[in-house]
C-alpha cells in the first residue's frame, strides 16, 4: 500500500520532468522555455522527493534504523533549497535575457520594453 | 522496489541527454543557461534517488551542496549575460 | 546584539535539522549539540550583518513562522499543481500567447517582494522578469495573456491567481 503510494509519486515526478524537458525543446523563445523549466522540473522533483520521503518513512517504521530518518529530513531540506533557488535563478535568467536585448518573440503585449524605450 | 528506483534514475539520465541537446543547439546564450539549469535540477533529483538505490545517505548531502552551488553558477552566468559584471 | 542572537539561533536550528537522528538526547548526541553551539556562534558573528540587514526581528514572531509552512503546503501547492497542469497542456498542444504585463504588488518590505516574486514564478503561467524598486512594481511574463489583462496599463497582483488570495497571505506573513 505505502509502496504503491511511493511508486505513484515517483511516476508523477518522472512524468512532469519529462514534460518539462519536452517543453524546453518545443517552446519558441527563452521566456516560454523558462516557464516549462522552472515550474515543471521543480514540481517533478518535489514529487520525486515525496516518493523518497514516503519510502524512507515506510523503511523507518519497519527497521527502526535512524539512517532513514536522516534520509527523509535531508531530502526535505534539499527540495526546499531547490524550490527557492530555482525560482530565484529563473528570475535572474529572465532579467538577464531582457537586458541582453532579447524580446519575447511571439508576444501580444510588452510593457517592460515600452518603459525601457521611453527612458 | 529497488528496480523502480533504478528505472527512474535511467529515465532521468535520458532526460539529461535531451536537455543537453538544447544546451548544444540553443540559438542564444540565455537558452543555454535555461538548459543548464534544467540539467542541474535533474541531477539533484537523480542524486536523491541514487542515495536510496545505493543505500548511501551521504549522497543527499552532496545533492544539497550541489543545488546551492549550481544556483550560484546560474546567478553568476546571468549577471554576466545581463552585463552587470 | 539582537541581530547576532537571531542569526545564531537560525544557524543552530539549521544545524539541528541537518544532524537529526545522531544520538539519544531526543534525537541528537551530546557532541553534535556542543559543536553545533560553537559553530552557530561563529556563523552568527560572521554573517549577522547580511542575515538581518535592517535590524527588524518581525520574522521571529512565532505566528508568522507557523504560517509560512502552512502557506507553502496549502495555497501555494494547490496553485502550483493547477499551474503545472496548465503548462503541461500547453507543452502538448503548443498553444501559447505570451506577453509581459506590469503588476502592482502593494508590498512594503523587501522580504514581501521576494516571497511574492518567487510565488509568482512558481504559480499559474507567470514568471517575474524585472523589479521596479521605487514603485514596488513587478514586470511579469505571462504564458497566456487573457484578453481583459491585455489592455490594462497596471494589473493588480490579485488578478493573477485563481483560487487563493496569495498577496493577502504574503502580507500576513511578511508585513
Amino acid at each position: 500500500m505505502i509502496q504503491t503510494a511511493a511508486m505513484i509519486c515517483l511516476g508523477i515526478g518522472i512524468l512532469f520532468n519529462t514534460l518539462g524537458v519536452i517543453g524546453i525543446l518545443r517552446f519558441p523563445d527563452v521566456y516560454t522555455r523558462l516557464h516549462a523549466e522552472t515550474k515543471m522540473t521543480t514540481f517533478g522533483t518535489i514529487f520525486l522527493a515525496l516518493g523518497v520521503i514516503i519510502y524512507a518513512g515506510w523503511m523507518l517504521s519497519g527497521t527502526n534504523d535512524s539512517q532513514y530518518l536522516t534520509l527523509a529530513i535531508h531530502t526535505a531540506i534539499a527540495v526546499i533549497a531547490l524550490a527557492f533557488t530555482n525560482a530565484t535563478g529563473s528570475h535572474a535568467i529572465a532579467r538577464a535575457a531582457h537586458r541582453s536585448g532579447q524580446l519575447p518573440d511571439p508576444s501580444v503585449v510588452d510593457r517592460l520594453a515600452e518603459v525601457k524605450s521611453r527612458d | 522496489m529497488n528496480d523502480i528506483f533504478f528505472i527512474a534514475i535511467a529515465v532521468l539520465g535520458l532526460l539529461i541527454l535531451f536537455a543537453a541537446l538544447r544546451l548544444a543547439i540553443g540559438p542564444t546564450a540565455p537558452d543555454r543557461v535555461v538548459a543548464l539549469d534544467t540539467i542541474n535540477t535533474l541531477v539533484v533529483g537523480g542524486m536523491i534517488l541514487l542515495a536510496v538505490y545505493l543505500g548511501q545517505t551521504i549522497f543527499v548531502d552532496v545533492a544539497i551542496v550541489y543545488a546551492l552551488l549550481s544556483f550560484l553558477g546560474t546567478i553568476a552566468i546571468s549577471k554576466y549575460i545581463g552585463g552587470e559584471l | 546584539m539582537i541581530r547576532l542572537l537571531a542569526t545564531a539561533i537560525a544557524a543552530f536550528v539549521a544545524y539541528l535539522f541537518l544532524t537529526a537522528g545522531s544520538g539519544t538526547i531526543i534525537l541528537w548526541s551530546e557532541s553534535e549539540l556542543i559543536i553545533g553551539c560553537i559553530l552557530a556562534i561563529i556563523v552568527g558573528i560572521a554573517s549577522y550583518r547580511i542575515f538581518c540587514r535592517t535590524g527588524s526581528v518581525r520574522m521571529a514572531n512565532p505566528i508568522r513562522l507557523i504560517l509560512l509552512p502552512v502557506y507553502a503546503i496549502i495555497p501555494l501547492f494547490i496553485e502550483m499543481a493547477r499551474a503545472n497542469i496548465d503548462v503541461a497542456i500547453r507543452v502538448i498542444t503548443g498553444n501559447v500567447k505570451p506577453g509581459i504585463v506590469r503588476v502592482n504588488t502593494g508590498m512594503k518590505t523587501d522580504l514581501g517582494m521576494l516571497l511574492l516574486a518567487n510565488s509568482i514564478t512558481l504559480t499559474p503561467g507567470t514568471l517575474s522578469v524585472e523589479i521596479d524598486d521605487a514603485t514596488k512594481q513587478l514586470y511579469v511574463h505571462l504564458i497566456n495573456v487573457p484578453d481583459e489583462l491585455r489592455d490594462k496599463k497596471v494589473v493588480e497582483a490579485r488578478e493573477l491567481f485563481s483560487f487563493f488570495n496569495i498577496p493577502g497571505w504574503i502580507r500576513r506573513i511578511a508585513e
